[in-house]
């Protein structure tokens, strides 16, 4: 097992290293940078820039700039931030805690939604309540993220109550922990809630489809003619069964939760990665960009790893199995 | 005549939605361009029958607006009723991109303005917008996902053709694009192109970027049909006959992996067209004064905007059908092409 996860880690890193060359070939076609934009302000003299061209070895070829990327990453900084004149690193650290707050308080709530919901709809499959869940599954699944995202901030906007971006109050410095936190929670509302609706369609059919398959099982039937019922024949017998595919499905959710999470980041202005790599890109700041797209794929990978680990724990055929 | 399936229905109403971005010049009441600055963020019109003085018209009518000095509230003049007509002479157009004509379906007489879905912040008409914009953001869906799909058929059919060092390569190409999560991967190529690009130019690069970003996974489904479909017996014997590589890869295993191509064709249309209306909502897409759907919600994001006027956001509505058609015609796809059920 250890050594599964292992090789799987080790190919993960390999990846990681694949994607930031690929990232880097591709910031080498960025026509102009950072500083040609500053060639516009009158205040900054031509030479000034050629010194700041030299001291951040913009004009160095490609292998170089790498090979320096390289060892900033050794350190942990990931490059320097043009625009924020910073290294890139704990900007990405801070950012990225951000993004992990709200995809995992999404994730976690869509999840606990939509298994009750399943397992409701799939033990009244048929049923006129099982079509109309599925009509209004339908409906929301036609809703993209944008939509979303756009149409609770209207909602939010017209209601009034909730706040309508950021993630704190201006006061925030001033309040004590459990203050800060719930100022915290109040802001994720909106994000999350968008967040939750972008996935939870797809989870409500995957459960459903998958207790249908396994309710018609002989193992159910027999648990059924010794009298099991109800919720505890859902929960603890097909639930158990079916949790294979779930899990594989929670690992290959996390793409998509990602891309929408940073469509609904911008829209709400939460201090993630999503509105990070468009500033960045606006302003032409390469290692940032680099920086916030390598995060993204650094939390697909670990979502990945992390599904994988749980499928091993939760499956002993997967643990007979692999050497 | 037999009742219509659930794939003809799908598949008219998406040939419908085409053929009215063909002609968008006259089913559109305005040009999408052009400005009413005295009626900026003008309401959805009021249509009425019956008018101020309690007559009742057969044709329904809507008022001319003014404008309240120093806001953009509206007052109505019910002095005269504009009542709508058919075939109104407008702004010059061509139908279908072709044919001359200054005619649109429907609109009022100037100087009344009909603004069915309001007007945005110059006081152009959303809904003659909406239409034009069915020109930009569904065809560009459908042209990104069908370079995606090709390149995918291409590279999967090599990979899974081939096999070796060949399929290799490519699977492990694949699974780096498949790395990113797919909207920071666009994102990052974009970063690789420049950012104010004329509309046009703008149009045929989004297209490139999002149909380059998107080749993965077809690419993977088709090699997987392609390796069981070269071991076949048929392959075989057209092989014994001295059919090239090429004449059997396009002879007698590509057309194999059709089915799975063009259920991926229509899974894909509507996340491409999601990007496009992603990216020009971000301003890194086809921009202004072409209606996107994108950029049209763009205005949307400042926060008077969306709190006075609501109706800035109807035009992202129009995402929602296209969704659910494209939706049901992959269904249709999978269940007959690929798991070939009657």
């Amino acid at each position: 097992m250890t050594r599964y996860l292992v090789t799987r880690a080790l190919q993960s890193c390999l990846l990681l290293v694949a994607v930031s060359v690929l990232l880097f070939l591709f910031t080498e076609l960025v026509p102009g940078d950072f500083l040609a934009e500053l060639r516009l302000n009158p205040g900054i003299s031509a030479s000034a820039l050629d010194t700041l061209r030299e001291r951040f070895g913009l004009d160095d070829p490609v292998a170089v700039r790498y090979w320096r990327w390289i060892q900033s990453v050794a350190r942990g900084e990931f490059g320097f931030s043009l625009l924020y004149e910073r290294p890139v690193g704990p900007l990405l650290r801070e950012r990225a805690a951000n993004t992990l707050l709200l995809t995992v308080t999404a994730t976690a709530v869509a999840w606990c939604l939509a298994v009750p919901i399943g397992a409701w709809s799939a033990g009244r499959r048929g049923h006129l309540t099982d079509r109309v869940t599925g009509v209004v599954l339908t409906a929301l699944l036609a809703l993209p993220d944008l939509l979303l995202a756009l149409g609770l901030l209207l909602i939010a906007v017209r209601v009034g109550g909730l706040p309508t971006g950021g993630m704190t109050s201006p006061r925030y410095s001033t309040l004590g922990f459990a203050q800060r936190a719930e100022d915290v929670l109040i802001h994720l509302f909106l994000p999350a809630s968008a967040l939750c609706l972008t996935i939870l369609p797809t989870l409500v059919r995957h459960v459903r489809a998958t207790l249908i398959e396994t309710l018609d099982a002989p193992f159910i039937q027999a648990a059924r003619a010794i009298g099991v019922g109800g919720r505890r024949l859902v929960y603890r017998h097909a639930l158990r069964a079916a949790a294979n595919p779930l899990i594989s499905l929670l690992g290959l959710s996390v793409a998509s939760l990602l891309s929408a999470s940073m469509t609904i980041e911008a829209v709400m202005s939460w201090p993630g990665l999503g509105p990070l790599l468009l500033t960045a890109i606006q302003a032409r700041d390469v290692h940032l960009i680099v920086g916030v797209a390598l995060a993204s794929t650094c939390f697909l990978l670990v979502g990945n790893l992390l599904a994988d680990g749980l499928l091993y724990l939760a499956d002993p055929r997967v643990r007979t199995e692999s050497p | 005549m037999s009742r219509p399936t659930r794939g003809g229905i799908a598949g008219m109403l998406l040939a419908g939605i085409y053929a009215s971005a063909a002609l968008a010049g006259f089913l559109a009441p305005y040009d999408p361009i052009e400005q009413n600055r005295g009626l900026a963020f003008a309401p959805p019109a009021r249509l009425r029958l019956v008018d101020a003085s309690g007559r009742l018209h057969l044709r329904p009518f809507v008022y001319a607006l003014v404008p309240r000095p120093g806001t953009f509230d509206y007052d109505e003049d019910v002095s005269r009723p504009y009542p709508i007509r058919l075939f109104p002479e407008g702004a010059a157009h061509r139908i279908a991109g072709l044919i001359p004509s200054n005619h649109h379906l429907f609109g009022v007489d100037d100087p009344a303005r009909l603004f069915l879905i309001g007007s945005d912040e110059y006081g152009r008409d959303l809904l003659s917008r909406l239409i034009h914009g069915a020109r930009i953001s569904p065809v560009a869906g459908l042209l990104a996902a069908s370079l995606a799909v090709s390149v995918g058929l291409v590279l999967g059919g090599v990979a899974g053709f081939y096999g070796g060092v060949t399929d290799q390569v490519l699977m492990r190409c694949a699974e780096l694009v498949m790395a990113v999560p797919w909207l920071y991967l666009l994102l990052a190529v974009r970063a690789a192109l420049p950012l104010a690009l004329e509309p046009r130019d703008a149009f045929l690069l989004v297209i490139a970027v999002i149909g380059t970003v998107g080749w993965a996974r077809p690419a993977r489904l088709v090699r997987s049909v392609v390796l069981s479909a070269r071991t076949r017996d048929y392959v075989l014997a057209a092989r014994s006959f001295g059919a090239s590589d090429a004449r059997v890869l396009r002879r007698h295993v590509l057309p194999e992996a059709l089915g799975v191509a063009f259920t991926q064709l229509a899974l894909l249309v509507p996340q491409c067209i999601l990007a496009e209306v992603t990216l020009s909502f971000f301003g890194l897409g086809v921009g202004e004064p072409l209606p996107s759907w994108g950029n049209m919600l763009a205005g949307v994001q400042r926060f008077h905007v969306l709190a006075s006027y609501w109706w800035m956001f109807l035009p992202g509505l129009a995402l929602v059908p296209i969704f659910l058609i494209y939706y049901a015609v992959t269904d249709v796809l999978h269940r007959h092409l690929v798991l070939r059920a009657p």
